[in-house]
C-alpha cells in the first residue's frame, strides 16, 4: 500500500450465491479526495461501499482502509476500524427514538468518556457545521427528507473520521437540498481532512465537487478519471450515461421474444 | 422439467431443512444475546428504559383482563361448588387457578400480543430503515446495544405482570362471590391461605411465567431481527411472534406443568 492511497481494492470479486456481483475490481482512493462511485441500480457500486466497510467480505481480492486488510479483521479490530469511519445512508438512518441532538451525540456517548458539558459543544459544533444547530430538539420525525440527510452527516461526521462514506447522498432531494448536500460533503471533507467515497448516479451535482470518478457496469470498472476527464469521456457507456441518452449500450428495451410474436401475428401471417 | 411428486418431495426436503437452519440461527441468535448481555446490566438505564415500555405499558391490557378472568372464575366456580354445598371453597378455586395457570399464561399470552408484537415491529423496521447497521457501522453491537436490553426487560416484566394479573383475578373472583354472590368475606380468604402453598403453588408460577418470559421475548426478538427489511417482511414477522409465541407458551406449560405435577 502506498502512503497516498486511504482506501484500496485489488482484483476483488464478489457474488451473492452464485450471482456474480463484482468481477475483478481495481480502486485507489487517495487521502483528502473526494471520490465517486457512478452506474446503475445493481451494477455493485453500493457493494462496494459495504466492503469497504466491513459489512461483506470479498470472495477473493483485498480490501484494505488505512493499510488494514478489512476482511480479515476480527470484530474487536473492525470495530476499532469504524471508530474512524463515517457513513451516510440514503435515508439518514437516524434513530427515530432520539431527538437530533441525541442522534448526533450517539457516538460520542458511546465510544468517549467526554463529560456531558463537552459533548453538548461539541454536537451544537456539529449541528452548526450543517447549518441545523436551531433543530436540536427536533425529532427526525420532524424532518424533512433534506434536513434528515443534512443531520445524518453530522452525525458520521461526530468522531472526526478519516474516511466518510456516502450511499446516494443526493437520493430523492430537491435542488436546494441538492446543493446544500454537495457543498457540504465538500467543505466538511476539506476542513477534516477526511477522504470520501460518493456512491452516487446524480452525475450533474456529483462531477461538481468530486476529484475523481469511477464508472462500474456489470460488476467491472467501465472507466475512471477526472470529472473533467469524464466529461470528456468518448466510451459509449459513459457518454449515455453523463448525458442521459436514452438508448446505447444500455438498451432501453428489456430483451424479450419478438413484437410480432407476442402479439400472435406470426401464427395469424403464416 | 420435474414430475409432480418430485417437485413435493423438493418442496417438502426444502421447508424441512429451511426450518432447521432457522432453529440453528435462532439458538445462536439467543446464545449471543446472552453473552453479550453485559450492557444491559451495566448500563441499566438502558434495561429500565426497555421495561418501562414492555412492562409498564403493558399494565392496563393485564390488570383490565385480570380482573374479567377472575370474575369469570368467581362466578363459574360459585355455580359449581354451590351444588355441593362448599361455595365458600370459590376462593381456594380462583387463587389457584390464577397462581398455577392462568395468571402465568394467560399474562404471557397477552404479553406476546402486546408487547412481543411491538418489540418485533420495532426491530423489524429499524433494520428495513438501516438502523441496525447504521449502528454496526458506529462500531455499536447491534445486540448488545438493542437486543440484549429489550430480552431482559422481558424476562424481568413477564413475572411481575403474571403476579399483578392473579392479584386483579382474586380481586375480580372477591367482587363477584363476596361482594355480590354473599359469599362470607372470611371463610373466602381463611380457605384460601389455607390452601394455596406458596412453595408448591406460587413458586412454580413463578418459575412458569420467567420461562415464558424468556421464550416470548426470544422469540419476538429474533423474528425482528430476522425479518426481511421490507413492510411485507415486517408484518410476517409481527405475526409469526404472536403465533410461536403462543404457541410455545403452551406447549411449555404442558412440560411444565407435567415436572411439577404432585401426583396422587
Amino acid at each position: 500500500m502506498t502512503s497516498d492511497n486511504l482506501v484500496e481494492l485489488e482484483d476483488v470479486e464478489f457474488h451473492y450465491d452464485v450471482q456474480p456481483v463484482l468481477k475483478g475490481i481495481n480502486m485507489h482512493f487517495a487521502r483528502g479526495k473526494i471520490v465517486s462511485i457512478m452506474g446503475l441500480s445493481g451494477c455493485g457500486k453500493t457493494t462496494t461501499l459495504r466492503l469497504i466497510g466491513g459489512q461483506l467480505k470479498p470472495a477473493r481480492g483485498q480490501v484494505r482502509v488505512a493499510g488494514q486488510p478489512v476482511h480479515e479483521l476480527d470484530q474487536a479490530q473492525l470495530y476499532g476500524l469504524r471508530r474512524r469511519m463515517g457513513m451516510l445512508f440514503q435515508f439518514g438512518a437516524l434513530f427515530t427514538d432520539l431527538s437530533v441532538f441525541d442522534n448526533v451525540a450517539f457516538q460520542l456517548r458511546e465510544h468517549t468518556k467526554l463529560s456531558e458539558p463537552m459533548i453538548k459543544d461539541l454536537v451544537l459544533m456539529k449541528l452548526n457545521a450543517v447549518g441545523l444547530r436551531g433543530a436540536s430538539r427536533l425529532t427526525p420525525a420532524e424532518l424533512s427528507g433534506g434536513m434528515a440527510r443534512r443531520v445524518a452527516l453530522a452525525r458520521a461526521i461526530a468522531l472526526d473520521p478519516m474516511l466518510i462514506m456516502y450511499d446516494e447522498p443526493f437520493a430523492g432531494l430537491d435542488p436546494i437540498s441538492l446543493g446544500i448536500i454537495g457543498n457540504l460533503i465538500r467543505r466538511l471533507n476539506d476542513a477534516l481532512g477526511a477522504t470520501s467515497v460518493v456512491v452516487t448516479h446524480d452525475v450533474q451535482e456529483s462531477l461538481k465537487i468530486v476529484d475523481y470518478v469511477y464508472f462500474m457496469s456489470e460488476g467491472v470498472v467501465v472507466a475512471e478519471g477526472t470529472p473533467a476527464a469524464i466529461l470528456e469521456s468518448q466510451e459509449a457507456y459513459v457518454r449515455q450515461f453523463v448525458h442521459g441518452q436514452v438508448d446505447g449500450p444500455v438498451p432501453f428495451r428489456y430483451p424479450g421474444a419478438p413484437y410480432r410474436h407476442d402479439l400472435g401475428l406470426e401464427a395469424a401471417l403464416g | 422439467m420435474a414430475n409432480p411428486a418430485s417437485r413435493t418431495l423438493r418442496h417438502i426436503g426444502h421447508t424441512v431443512i429451511d426450518g432447521v437452519w432457522r432453529l440453528g440461527y435462532a439458538a445462536r441468535f439467543f446464545v449471543f444475546v446472552l453473552l453479550r448481555s453485559a450492557v444491559s446490566f451495566r448500563r441499566i438505564a438502558l434495561t429500565i428504559r426497555e421495561i418501562y415500555f414492555a412492562g409498564v405499558l403493558s399494565l392496563i391490557i393485564i390488570l383490565v383482563s385480570g380482573l374479567f378472568v377472575g370474575m369469570v372464575l368467581g362466578l363459574q366456580g360459585f355455580d359449581t361448588l354451590q351444588r355441593y354445598g362448599s361455595a365458600e371453597a370459590v376462593g381456594t378455586l380462583v387463587a389457584l387457578s390464577l397462581v398455577r395457570e392462568l395468571g402465568p399464561v394467560v399474562a404471557a399470552l397477552l404479553f406476546a400480543s402486546r408487547a412481543g408484537s411491538a418489540m418485533t415491529a420495532e426491530i423489524g423496521l429499524m433494520k428495513a430503515t438501516e438502523q441496525i447497521t447504521a449502528l454496526e457501522m458506529m462500531a455499536v453491537d447491534p445486540i448488545a446495544r438493542i437486543v440484549g436490553p429489550r430480552f431482559w426487560a422481558g424476562v424481568v416484566s413477564m413475572p411481575l405482570l403474571a403476579a399483578l394479573f392473579s392479584g386483579m383475578g382474586i380481586l375480580g373472583g372477591y367482587l363477584i362471590t363476596v361482594v355480590l354472590l354473599g359469599v362470607d368475606a372470611g371463610a373466602f380468604w381463611s380457605q384460601m391461605q389455607a390452601s394455596v402453598d406458596l412453595r408448591e403453588d406460587v413458586l412454580n408460577g413463578v418459575i412458569k411465567s420467567i420461562v415464558f418470559g424468556v421464550a416470548v421475548t426470544a422469540i419476538a426478538l429474533f423474528e425482528g431481527y430476522d425479518a426481511p427489511p421490507t413492510a411485507e417482511g415486517v408484518s410476517g414477522a409481527t405475526t409469526r411472534t404472536v403465533v410461536t409465541s403462543s404457541l410455545a407458551v403452551l406447549a411449555l406449560d404442558f412440560v411444565l406443568t407435567a415436572f411439577m405435577f404432585r401426583g396422587v
